[in-house]
């Protein structure tokens, strides 16, 4: 049928590769998976036989681990190769790695690396898909998608919201995912923080800019406050995070700005009282504890589709 | 050099020799190295019975074109470049001599190794390689290398290039001194607290990408240091590969003063904006960074009106080793020798600059602000000649690259406009076709 919709991506490598299509039937297809979560039995044979290697050139439990669980429920082969074991260590380069695991025919490589561009780099030079697990300061697509599916869930849609994302916009892969990703699904992404952490250029990739942290949640229906990566402190980008918490930190304050039933979201780990006040990240509004959740049944739909499943 | 040279007739091609006011059809007769006549063509008679006659209707016959902006690598990385494949490069590229620089592994700071750069050009033969000697000892910014001794080994000028010199008052000093021994500074402008870690032009682009960005700033700020500081020691200075509108237009404004400067840019500043790096492109990525197309914009008006002196490639020759990582480890630089000639025509058709400008720009003006041969097609003069076809169309390939590396953006790019012929002291140093 001429015009039918076809999933073709062979890799996730960041959002703005996806269009709206794209990202509806991923955001579908983890609705369905999120229900193998809550059976007794949470597995199912969708992939067995598959080998999936976990890839973590920077340290996170966390992401790796919901990748690691994502792909076990569909009973595929996981692998995890992390930096400590890692040969790049050793001087091999991140194309030798890709020929060497290219070697062991792996069917989905997951990478988080710290250079933008990285899971690119390997997409290009190894035959299986390759998903992005966080490049850089680029993308981290999985990311964005599970906060899509959150707040699709808690809002019951996503086009004609507002999205305050509040924070180190600069240096966050998270932010420039959910920037694009909320964007292209018709929401209205306000960005606010310090100028220092506002890269040039961002309203190009769909957010307006507010410099004042209250300006940008007003009205808000989600309010998204960004981990401060504390060892970026040799460009001084701020004067101290007592400072920062007090203008840029999400405090009951800023959140009375935003609408009065708007969600708050963080990627992970927190800063309590840094970026977020304690009170906020722990309050009735917060979904953060959902977001792990969805982060499993987007990473399973993500697994499932790049491999052939549709 | 080779003292037995044939006696060479270039017939029929369109002469364009800006300092002796010639663009026309003449006819060139090359021997015992220099030029021996120039006139109007069918008029040289008495030819040798040996003598080598080239046709040459419809081609362009120059001055030879002298890069002062090349990486040559040896010593120390002749993985990448030799002095020889450099040189070979050089003559494919339409070239007749070369300034090469001294970041080089021992860094040439010191006779010894300016002798030795020079003893294997001579052997390769296929260039005029002038070395440019390191401001600081190493090029690490903090005392001044032999700046006499270098001289007398073959300097030309002396640079930390690859580097910026951070410290104002050595950069004031190696001006001062540098006058003493009659030697030009070149400068490589960057502000390292700017542009530490960059690894693009900063922008929506960089942002996108999620790549370190470096502003135009870091190298604004230096061009103004050091037009401040030849203004100051009323020295001359040059200031290397121009990347950016504010530059050009400190730059214009020096002139405008008295200030003793000349600039050169290179081929990619007026052909490639930022947009080439897209997709983590390591092909494209050098230092300072491509910019914008306001930027490119404005260096094209700065060739066109004696702003920006000079066209030299920064030829920076790596290996794929360097290119093939991730775009933050990736090396600076782009090979460019052998696609000069093409890209800086494009100009020309283009309406931006003519064809004598060119000249000037690719032969006349290195020679001057360098201080060495060629440059003119007088009688008598050394035979140095650029012969370019200036309809040639070609693919840029792999293959055909002289080069020992090939890191060149313009891979696989349509190209028009090639040296055809280029000779080097009354010698043929390539021939293509001809
Ligand atoms: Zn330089």
């Amino acid at each position: 049928m001429p015009g039918e919709y076809h999933f073709t991506h062979k890799h996730v490598l960041g959002l703005a590769d996806f269009s709206v299509a794209d990202i509806n039937l991923v955001l579908q297809t983890a609705e369905s998976f999120k229900e193998i979560s809550t059976r007794s039995i949470k597995k199912v044979p969708t992939l067995r036989g598959k080998t999936v290697i976990n890839l973590f050139f920077e340290p996170s439990t966390r992401t790796r681990l919901s990748f690691e669980v994502a792909a076990k429920r569909m009973s595929a082969d996981t692998f995890n190769i992390s930096s400590s074991s890692s040969s790049t260590t050793k001087g091999e380069t991140l194309i030798d790695t890709a020929r060497n695991l290219t070697a062991m025919k792996p069917d989905c490589i997951i990478i988080r690396h710290s250079r933008s561009g990285s899971a690119r780099l390997l997409a290009d030079n190894i035959d299986a898909s390759v998903i992005n697990a966080g490049d850089g300061t680029h993308e981290h697509p999985s990311q964005g998608l599970l906060d899509l599916m959150t707040v699709k869930e808690a809002k019951g849609k996503i086009a004609g919201l507002k999205i305050a994302i509040i924070g180190d916009i600069a240096h966050s892969r998270v932010a420039h995912s959910n920037i694009i990703g909320f964007s292209k699904m018709g929401a209205q992404v306000v960005v606010g923080g310090p100028a220092t952490l506002i890269p040039p250029g961002i309203e190009e990739m769909g957010a307006t800019v507010s410099r004042n942290v209250i300006d940008a949640v007003d009205g808000a229906d989600v309010v998204m406050a960004l981990r401060i990566q504390q060892e970026r402190q040799q460009d001084p980008l701020f004067p101290s995070l007592r400072e920062y918490a007090g203008f840029y930190g999400v405090s009951p304050k800023v959140v009375d700005a935003a609408a009065p039933d708007a969600i708050i979201m963080h990627p992970g780990p927190i800063n309590r009282g840094v970026e977020l006040d304690p009170r906020v990240a722990d309050g009735s509004r917060s979904v953060i504890l959902e977001q792990v959740t969805n982060g499993v049944a987007v990473r399973m739909a993500l697994i499932y589709l790049i491999m052939g499943g549709n | 050099m080779t003292a037995s040279t044939d006696v060479i007739l270039l017939r029929g091609g369109r002469v364009i020799d800006p300092v002796n006011g010639v663009d026309g059809v003449c006819d060139l007769l090359l021997a015992d190295g220099r030029i021996k006549a120039v006139a109007p063509s069918g008029t040289i008679a008495d030819l040798p019975a040996e003598t080598k006659v080239y046709e040459l209707a419809g081609k362009l016959v120059c001055p030879g074109f002298i890069d002062m902006h090349v990486h040559l690598r040896e010593p120390g990385e002749e993985y990448k470049e030799t002095i020889e494949t450099g040189s070979r490069a050089a003559a494919a590229g339409g070239f007749t001599a070369v300034a090469c620089m001294p970041n080089t592994k021992p860094v040439n700071d010191n006779l010894a190794v300016t002798s030795l750069i020079l003893a294997k050009a001579a052997l390769a033969g296929l260039a005029r390689v002038y070395p440019v000697g390191a401001i600081s000892k190493t090029s690490q910014g903090e005392s001044l290398a032999e700046f006499g001794e270098m001289r007398q080994a073959g300097v030309v000028a002396v640079t930390d290039d690859g580097l910026p010199v951070n410290n104002s008052q050595l950069m004031r000093r190696a001006l001062e001194y540098a006058g003493s021994h009659g030697l030009l500074v070149i400068s490589h402008a960057e502000e390292m607290a700017l542009s530490r870690n960059g690894v693009m032009n900063d922008g929506a682009l960089a942002t996108r990408l999620g790549l370190r960005g470096i502003p135009g700033a870091a190298e604004e700020i230096m061009v103004y240091r050091d037009l401040a500081l030849a203004g100051y020691t009323k020295r001359p200075i040059h200031i290397a590969h121009v990347s950016t509108r504010e530059s050009v237009s400190l730059i214009r404004r020096a002139k405008e003063k008295g200030i003793r400067v000349t600039a050169e840019t290179a081929p990619h500043y007026f052909t490639l904006t930022e947009e080439a790096v897209d997709n983590y492109n390591t092909r494209a990525k050098m230092n300072p960074p491509l910019r914008t197309a306001d930027d490119v914009a404005a260096i094209c008006a700065g060739l066109h009106d004696g702003t920006l002196d000079a066209i030299a490639t920064d030829h920076a020759p790596h290996s794929e080793l360097e290119k093939e990582v991730e775009f933050d480890l990736a090396a600076n630089g782009i090979i460019g020798l052998e696609t000069a000639v093409p890209l800086a025509l494009a100009l020309v058709r283009q309406g931006k600059i003519d064809i004598g400008r060119l000249v000037e720009l690719m032969s006349v003006n290195p020679a001057h602000i360098l201080g060495v041969v060629g440059g003119s097609l007088a009688e008598g003069g050394v035979a140095d000649v650029t012969v370019i076809d200036p309809e040639k169309k070609f693919v840029f390939k792999e293959e055909d690259i002289h080069s020992k590396s090939k890191n060149s953006p313009f891979l696989g790019s349509q190209l028009q406009g090639k040296a055809v012929l280029t000779i080097m002291g009354g010698r043929v140093t390539y021939g293509d076709g001809i």
